[in-house]
C-alpha cells in the first residue's frame, strides 16, 4: 500500500516527545533565570559564511514600494547578540531556521534550533551546561556515560594520528587515501579546511560519542566562525561542537566581541564567496554597531533540536521526527 | 549524455566513473554545520557488479551513463556469442560471455530476457526468473519416494545441473527458479 503524501512523516508518540522536550527545555532555562526571546526570521543582512546558503525573498509594501530583498536567517545569532549588547542578560530562543541546499538523513532545509547565550561564561563553562541539559533531556531514553572533552587537535591525533594544525594538503590527502576515502574531484589545493572536513565527516564523525557526549573544542583559527581567537602556538578559535552517536548536535562559541575583527571576517568570507562564484551577502551593520557598543563577555551555543529528538526517539532519519519534512511540506 | 548534479543523485541513477558505467546504490548527504558538504555514495559497477564508495563535493556533477534495460528474445549461441532480438524492431544484438555470465546455463531458445545495454551494447543478461526445462540425465530414483528429501543431481537440456527429488526421472519437464538455481516443481506437458 502506498503511504499517502498528505500524512505526516512523524508518529504520534514522537510528536508528543517533541512537545515534552520543548516544555522541559523551557523549564530548564526558567529555573536558571534565562530569558526566552524571539527575533525576526527575515533580515536585510545575512550570514557570509561560504558553507551556509540563505534563502532570499522580497518584501514589498508600506515604506518599500519597489521591494527590499530579505533573507531568512540560518540562525538567530546576530539579533540575539544585539539584545545582549543592549543589556538583555542571559537569553535563549527556540527558533525555526532555514538553510538552502541541505537535505539528508540528518538535514532538512528548515529545522528547529535551540540557541542560548550565557553572560560571563566561557566555552568550557557553557559545555558543562550543555552536558547538563542534554543528559537530563535524554535521561531514561538514552543512557549516557560520562561526557568526554577533546581538543580538535587531540581528536585528530586519536583517530587519525595527525596534527590538524600543521598537516598540509598533501598529508591530509595521503591520510584520506590511507583510510580508504575516495578523494572527491575538485578538492582545493590551497585550503586545508575542506580536507579536514572530508576526514572529519568520513573517518571521525561516525565514531564520535557512541554512548556518551563528545565535546570537541579549540578549532583551527580558520574555522573559528564567530568565536574569539586565543593567541598561542597555533592560535585557536574558542569554539566547540557536541557529538552524540555520530550526530553533530551543537556548535558553540566563546563569543567574539571585537567589531573590527568581526568585520574583517565578514569581508574575508565574502571574498571567499566571490572566488567560489557564490553570491556576496549583505553584512549585518547592526550587529557590527552592537559589537562596537559593547557585547558583554559571553558564550553561546546552537543545538539542533530535531536531531536531539532523533536521538531521544531512537530514529535514524530526521524526516521521522518532523511533522512534514521538505519532500512533503 | 546528460550530466547529473549531486542534487539529482538517488539510488538507481546510472553514472560514469573512470570510464565505467555505475548505478548508485546509496546516497548520503553529510555536512559539518560550519563546513564543506559532501555526498557519500555507494555505487555498483555495472560491468563487474562490484560495489565501491565514492565521495563528491555537494553541487558537483557526474556524467550520466547511457544504460537502458530492454526485454530481448534469446535466439541462439554461435559458439562465441549469444544472439538476441528486439521483438519490436527485429534488431539483433550480440552479447559476449562477460555480459551473459551465469545466465548462460539458463538460456533456452526463444526465452525473453532482461538485457542491460550500455551505449547500445549488452552489458549484462538476466535469465527469466523461472524456466521450464527437460531433464536429459539423472540417476533412476526410488519409485516410492515422494518425500523430496535428499534429492539427486539432474542435468538439464542447457547443461545446467540442479538438485531434484528422487522421484523425478530423465525426460521429465521441470520448473526451476534461476535466481536460486533450485527445483520448483514438475511440469505436465
Amino acid at each position: 500500500m502506498e503511504y499517502p503524501a498528505w500524512r505526516p512523516g512523524v508518529d504520534l508518540a514522537t510528536l508528543r516527545l517533541r512537545a515534552e522536550l520543548l516544555a522541559r527545555i523551557r523549564a530548564f532555562f526558567a529555573a536558571r533565570g534565562v530569558l526566552e526571546v524571539e527575533t525576526p526570521v527575515l533580515s536585510a543582512a545575512a550570514i557570509t559564511e561560504p558553507n551556509l546558503a540563505s534563502f532570499g525573498t522580497v518584501y514589498t509594501g508600506p515604506g518599500l514600494r519597489y521591494g527590499q530583498p530579505l533573507y531568512l536567517h540560518t540562525s538567530p545569532e546576530f539579533p540575539m547578540k544585539r539584545l545582549l549588547a543592549a543589556g538583555s542578560g542571559c537569553i535563549y530562543q527556540i527558533a525555526r531556521v532555514f538553510r538552502d541546499g541541505e537535505a539528508g538523513r540528518c538535514h532538512n532545509p528548515e529545522f528547529t534550533l535551540l540557541e542560548w547565550y550565557r553572560v560571563g561564561f566561557d566555552h568550557h563553562r557553557l559545555m558543562d551546561e550543555v552536558a547538563e541539559l542534554v543528559t537530563g533531556l535524554l535521561a531514561g531514553r538514552l543512557p549516557l556515560a560520562e561526557p568526554e572533552r577533546l581538543s580538535y587537535r587531540e581528536l585528530f591525533w586519536r583517530h587519525l594520528d595527525l596534527d590538524p594544525h600543521r598537516a598540509d594538503v598533501a598529508e591530509l590527502g595521503a591520510c584520506a587515501e590511507r583510510h580508504g576515502v575516495s578523494i572527491p574531484p575538485g578538492m582545493p589545493a590551497d585550503d586545508t579546511d575542506s580536507w579536514l572536513d572530508l576526514l572529519l565527516t568520513h573517518c571521525i564523525e561516525p565514531q564520535l560519542g557512541t554512548g556518551w557526549l563528545t565535546f570537541v573544542y579549540d578549532y583551527p583559527a580558520s574555522q573559528a566562525a564567530l568565536a574569539r581567537l586565543r593567541p598561542g602556538e597555533p592560535p585557536v578559535g574558542e569554539r566547540f561542537e557536541l557529538y552524540l552517536n555520530g550526530v553533530e548536535l551543537a556548535n558553540g562559541f566563546h563569543e567574539l566581541g571585537d567589531a573590527g575583527e568581526q568585520r574583517r571576517r565578514f569581508e574575508l568570507e565574502n571574498a571567499a564567496r566571490r572566488r567560489l562564484g557564490l553570491p556576496v551577502m549583505p553584512v549585518d551593520e547592526h550587529l557590527l554597531a552592537a559589537l562596537d557598543a559593547g557585547l558583554p563577555d559571553c558564550a553561546g551555543v546552537a543545538l539542533g533540536f530535531d536531531r536531539l529528538v532523533m536521538l531521544a526517539a531512537g530514529k535514524a532519519f530526521i524526516q521521522n521526527v518532523m511533522a512534514f519534512p521538505v519532500n512533503i511540506a | 549524455m546528460a550530466t547529473y548534479s549531486t542534487n539529482e543523485f538517488k539510488s538507481g541513477l546510472k553514472i560514469m566513473l573512470d570510464g565505467d558505467p555505475y548505478a548508485i546504490v546509496e546516497n548520503e548527504f553529510v555536512k559539518p554545520g560550519k563546513g564543506q558538504a559532501f555526498n557519500r555514495v555507494k555505487v555498483r559497477n555495472l560491468k563487474t557488479g562490484r560495489v565501491i564508495e565514492r565521495t563528491f563535493k555537494s553541487g558537483d556533477t557526474a556524467e550520466g551513463a547511457d544504460v537502458v534495460d530492454m526485454e530481448l528474445q534469446y535466439l541462439y549461441n554461435d559458439g562465441e556469442y549469444w544472439h538476441f532480438m528486439d521483438q519490436q524492431s527485429y534488431e539483433q544484438l550480440t552479447a559476449d560471455a562477460a555480459a551473459v555470465g551465469d545466465a548462460a546455463k539458463w538460456l533456452k531458445e526463444e526465452a525473453i530476457c532482461q538485457v542491460m545495454l550500455w551505449n547500445g551494447v549488452p552489458l549484462s543478461v538476466a535469465a527469466p526468473n523461472f524456466v521450464i526445462m527437460t531433464i536429459v540425465e539423472t540417476d533412476p530414483g526410488l519409485r516410492g519416494d515422494t518425500s523430496g528429501g535428499g534429492g539427486k543431481p539432474a542435468t538439464l537440456e542447457t547443461g545446467a545441473v540442479v538438485r531434484v527429488p528422487l522421484f523425478v526421472q530423465s525426460g521429465e519437464v521441470i520448473k526451476v527458479d534461476t535466481r536460486t538455481g533450485e527445483y520448483v516443481s514438475r511440469v505436465k506437458e
